[in-house]
């Protein structure tokens, strides 16, 4: 007893704010919510504001310099050329597998051989995908071998090579989250289903597919968050000057290339309210679906 | 089951395993041919090198300077484990035990950093470092790189906390235990499976973090897989197989992590964002 009061006395802030009366467990957040306010919030505030105040002209003239050269704009449509196919790739081949994958047993080989990719990043998934694709590359070893055709087919350093990319480091990712929310489900409702004479693919959908439609709408922002983010395999495995000068690298070149903080800023901010609005958008349909519970109503 | 499936069910089954068969091949030859490369002599319209040599791990030594690289990431990940462990674990017992207002607010502060993908906030964090001199420096390294995992960090401990039977704590007081007292003697040691695998996923996370240290980092605040980016984007300067050899390296620190984490917890919980923990 002693030795615990003077271990309580050791921790002059504890007794302060007992005094106070506020509940000393519920201060501890207040170190990380204020680490993520400095470091998190405010940057945004500030890259907000720094984006009205340009290097030279009005107070838009970030925003009209950005909307009036199509070397600014077409970034946009450039991500959302690699993002949006490779998202609809990801998760509707992310279903059928995922399907199959519930009923397996050893799930856990396949989840950690597909968590390499994750765990080692684009940055090496980039460099693998050049020496693998590339003219000496095993894939066209094979493709010459074969006689598929007569000359090496160009992967890298174009469009295809991203989509590759990001295919390679993002399915695993919606995999991991379909996967997930389909073994949210409850067995039961499918073997009622099934019970009462529903066919596999009636089963798919009229029981799982609503019960998932949730799931994957959040899956689909999340997947498409990163794709968009695209940035390290845009530069390596692409032509960053070209087709795949994506919105990531305007943003990058005018910070450190150019040292225009304020126009990085106002190019972040629009990176940002794209996907935001995209988000948005697919969450608000989200309206249209289930929203009860999909495990069994008996527990 | 199987035994009285369709053909068409069958088919469709084949199909599925092989897509998953042809993605895992083509992942594994991948990360083989980096290998290979990386120990190969000269690789022209062949399957194979001509012969094989360790010399491009001597090279990309000397040529990439590892030696500072590695310690500057040993650095980083040390600095970044411990601080998030620090800041996170408190506010995840904190989160998981009280109720007050403006929770649901502080979830989604929480969540956002984990949300919004780190090249879109990491270029406004590194004006604001660059503004107050923390960029390129280690310091400023650390700090942009404890943004998203000490969220992180909460969030994965919150469902740990919440496990703890609150009745251990209450006896604990009930003898006189302050909150410290508490925490290092009945809640850490309590929580010490659901610490370790938070902070084994910060790990894995921060060694493989590219965007925040590559807008951060000066050239003495390398880590290893920004070094990685900077070698491959100058890839005509150097030789492709120390450049591999470079990668090899790089895989090896973080598969050996990814197969300590992998021993405490669920492959899905690398890609979760608290949600799928």
């Amino acid at each position: 007893m002693s030795d615990a009061y003077a271990a309580s006395e050791r921790v002059p802030l504890r007794l302060r704010l007992s005094r106070r009366g506020i509940d000393g467990v519920t201060l501890l957040i207040v170190p990380s919510v204020l680490f993520v306010l400095a470091l998190f919030i405010y940057p945004f505030l500030y890259g907000l504001a720094l984006s009205f105040a340009p290097k030279e002209g009005g107070w838009l003239a970030n925003y009209q310099k950005f909307f009036a050269d199509p070397f600014y704009y077409d970034t946009i449509w450039k991500t959302l050329r690699l993002a949006v196919p490779v998202t609809i790739i990801n998760v509707l081949l992310s279903i059928p597998i995922a399907l199959r994958v519930r009923l397996m047993r050893h799930q856990r080989v396949l989840t950690t051989i597909l968590v390499l990719p994750i765990t080692l990043g684009t940055v090496l998934v980039a460099d693998g995908l050049l020496t693998y694709l590339g003219p000496r590359g095993w894939l066209n070893r094979l493709v010459l071998d074969s006689g598929f055709s007569e000359s090496p087919v160009h992967l890298v350093h174009n469009y295809w090579g991203v989509v590759l990319a990001l295919v390679v480091s993002i399915f695993p990712f919606t995999f991991l989250l379909t996967l997930s929310s389909l073994t949210g489900i409850d067995p039961s409702l499918e073997g009622a289903a099934s019970t009462l004479g529903a066919t596999p693919r009636a089963r798919f959908r009229y029981i799982v597919l609503p019960l998932l439609a949730p799931g994957l709408a959040i899956n689909f922002c999340l997947s498409f968050v990163q794709a968009f983010s695209v940035f390290p395999s845009a530069v390596l495995l692409g032509d960053p000057a070209g087709t795949t000068r994506v919105i990531s690298i305007a943003a990058y070149t005018a910070a450190f290339e150019q040292y225009d903080y304020s126009l990085a800023s106002a190019i972040a901010m629009i990176m940002g309210l794209t996907q935001l609005a995209i988000v948005a958008g697919l969450l608000s349909s989200r309206g249209l679906f289930y929203r009860g519970s999909a495990a069994a109503a008996k527990g | 089951m199987s035994r009285d499936e369709p053909i068409g069910a069958r088919l469709w089954a084949v199909t599925v395993w092989a897509t998953v068969g042809f993605f895992i091949l083509n992942l594994f030859a991948v990360i083989a041919s980096v290998v290979v490369n990386s120990f190969g002599t000269r690789w022209f319209n062949t399957w194979l090198p001509a012969g094989f040599t360790t010399r491009w791990y001597v090279a990309a030594w000397g040529e990439f300077q590892l030696d500072q690289v590695l310690i500057v990431t040993l650095e980083v990940v040390t600095a970044v484990v411990a601080l998030s462990a620090l800041f996170g674990v408190p506010a995840a017992y904190a989160l998981a035990r009280r109720d007050f207002p403006g929770k649901r607010l502080v979830m989604l502060l929480f969540l956002l950093p984990l949300l919004v993908p780190p090249i879109t906030f990491g270029i406004p964090l590194a004006t604001v470092l660059y503004r107050i001199g923390l960029a390129g420096s280690l310091y400023g390294v650390i700090v942009a790189n404890l943004v998203p995992t000490v969220p992180f960090v909460i969030l994965v401990m919150i469902p740990f906390v919440e496990q703890i039977d609150p009745r251990i704590e209450a006896a604990a007081r009930v003898f006189g235990a302050g909150t410290w007292r508490l925490f290092m003697t009945v809640l850490v040691p309590l929580l010490a499976p659901g610490i370790l695998a938070a902070l084994l996923l910060v790990l894995v996370r921060t060694i493989a973090m590219f965007e925040l240290t590559f807008f951060t980092s000066g050239p003495t605040s390398q880590t290893l897989v920004v070094a990685l980016y900077y070698a491959v984007s100058a890839a005509g300067i150097r030789s492709g197989q120390s450049i591999d050899a470079m990668a090899v390296i790089y895989m090896a620190t973080t598969l050996i992590w990814l197969l300590v984490a992998l021993r405490f917890v669920n492959p899905t919980q690398i890609v979760g964002r608290g949600r799928t923990g």
